[in-house]
């Protein structure tokens, strides 16, 4: 029994792992807390949802879709929500971001109503048997997909020169300018890539657990945003561990402790990282040299 | 035509207004130097030329195209790159990837290695530690990256801001020397200095900036022998 707690644990850490990417990511180049990214995840579930359940299409045709259409929302956010406070102060930005988050949920609400639709699963493929253990297919997917995701972001990153573009610009805004580099347009596309990993981090999660109403992206982006803390905020492989940790303390405490006290447990461990090691895992603190 | 040409330029910082109305020529192949004391407004210049703060009012012409409305990023890949006050090459990046990021607005792929060839010689050290994380580099090994940085971008002008500052003397003539040659190799430097001496000792021409009003301007061998600058600026009564 353990084992498959402690794997269908890794792919809810890992759809966590994929939603703290985009915070990280975001809060590394603007230099922002972006708290609508987990009300992304929602609208790549209705995307889904009403691509392949309301218009009968495809399984592709729904993800593509909802990746593509997260894409261009996390554009469209930045651009009109952020982009015109970028010389305000963070506080302005944070309360945005919430304004963002509500907007989202109730435009949500307004087009497909309070009530949670039922979501058909994109993924087909069987429950695999692990010695005695089963393994849904969707928890194989999941693992899967997001260790495939993780490595391309990093190959993105360390290797391309957008990818350049993007640490130098998290590191230092300005010396970057001089060189060269367009500013909005890096933060432009890292609002694009963590909005679209979160429209993967969503349909994996409506295949998961089948559901998806208004306030569904809430909870999984609070968690992330507990994975991307924990591991250090700012730092992609992090977000990564913090995400899996997370998801594995969670579904091992729905197992053997209580599965309504496994998200009171989340928060503490929010509480404990902020009390004991407000850097988190991977967090830097940076020396400046004269 | 002069390479770059500053006309009436003012600059607010916050509320404060930092540069007054200032007028300034570098004309192509000289080495300028812009001297003055903390606060005078060199570095709030250097800013405004390289577009990371607005102009209130004035113009920067720069090749024959008036720079006021061009994004910083843009300025260069028009051939100006600056070397900023505190080196701030990238901590965490390796030094060959800072020198990259460097070329960042290039696309010719065999231009661009053969310029960092061309700074590998230039900087032997940069070399032997390509592949060290530049946080971990000396003070002066920084500011030859941030140097090295800048001409990976293959600048016409380079806007040198306070290179000599927390260096030892030693470092500080070395320093000096590579600016020189760089100049010689083809490249206008405008160079802001705390350090008046060693600016004027090997520029053509200077220009003395207090608290944002050019007040005095020459050769730099006049301004050298100038009574109020010796009294001023170069420590001497």
């Amino acid at each position: 029994m353990f084992i498959s707690y402690l794997l269908s644990g890794v792919s809810l850490g890992a759809i966590y792992a994929l939603i703290a990417l985009g915070y990280t990511m975001v809060y590394g180049i603007a230099k922002m807390l972006n708290f609508a990214h987990g009300d992304v995840i929602m609208v790549g579930g209705y995307v889904a949802f009403t691509l392949s359940v309301t218009l009968g299409g495809s399984a592709w045709v729904a993800i593509i879709g909802s990746i593509v259409f997260c894409t261009l929302v996390g554009i469209v956010i930045e651009k009109v929500a952020y982009k015109p406070l970028r010389s305000a102060s963070k506080l302005a930005v944070l309360i945005t971001a919430i304004g963002v988050s509500y907007f989202l949920q109730n435009l949500a609400l307004l087009i497909f109503g309070s009530n949670s639709r039922n979501f058909q699963s994109l993924v087909s493929i069987p429950v695999i048997s692990i010695g005695q253990a089963t393994v849904p297919g969707e928890t194989i997917v999941t693992i899967g997909v997001s260790i495939l995701i993780v490595i391309g972001l990093m190959l993105f990153i360390n290797k391309s020169k957008s990818g350049a573009a993007m640490l130098a610009v998290s590191e230092d805004r300005g010396a970057a300018e001089l060189m060269g580099i367009n500013v909005n347009k890096t933060i432009s596309l890292t609002f694009a890539i963590g909005s679209g990993l979160a429209a993967i981090a969503g349909i994996l999660m409506c295949s998961q657990y089948p559901m998806i109403g208004p306030y569904t992206g809430q909870m999984p982006g609070i968690k992330a945003f507990i994975a991307a803390v924990f591991g250090g905020i700012g730092s992609i492989p992090g977000a990564m561990i913090g995400g899996v940790v997370i998801g594995i303390i969670e579904n091992l405490s729905k197992a053997y402790i209580s599965s309504q006290l496994s998200d009171a447990i989340t928060f503490v461990i929010l509480i404990l990282t902020l009390v004991i090691k407000p850097t988190g895992l991977f967090g830097k603190k940076l020396k400046e040299k004269v | 035509m002069a390479l770059l040409e500053i006309k009436d330029m003012e600059v607010s910082y916050g509320f404060i207004r930092a540069i007054k109305g200032i007028s300034f020529k570098v004309e192509k192949g000289e080495i300028i130097a812009l001297i003055g004391a903390n606060g005078a407004g060199k570095t709030t210049t250097l800013h405004a030329l390289s577009g990371l703060i607005p102009l209130d009012a004035g113009s920067i012409t720069f090749n024959e195209q008036d720079l006021t409305k061009i994004p910083a990023h843009e300025r260069v890949a028009m051939g100006m790159a600056q070397v900023p006050e505190g080196r701030r090459v990238f901590q965490q990046l390796t030094v060959q990837k800072n020198l990259m990021l460097g070329a960042y607005s290039r696309k010719d792929q065999s231009g661009i290695a053969e310029n960092l060839d061309e700074v590998f010689t230039r900087f032997p050290r940069l070399k032997e530690r390509r592949n060290q994380i530049a946080g971990t580099l000396s003070g002066g090994e920084q500011q030859m990256l941030a140097m090295g940085r800048a001409l990976m971008s293959k600048p016409d002008i380079m806007l040198l801001d306070e290179p000599s500052m927390g260096l030892s003397p030693i470092l500080v003539s070395e320093i000096f020397d590579i600016i020189k040659h760089i100049n010689e190799s083809g490249t206008t430097v405008l160079l802001v200095e705390q350090n008046a001496k060693k600016a004027l000792s090997i520029a053509n021409r200077a220009y003395v900036l207090e608290t944002g009003n050019i007040i005095l301007s020459g050769k730099a061998e006049d301004l050298m022998n100038d009574d109020s600058v010796r009294k001023a600026y170069l420590g001497e009564s």
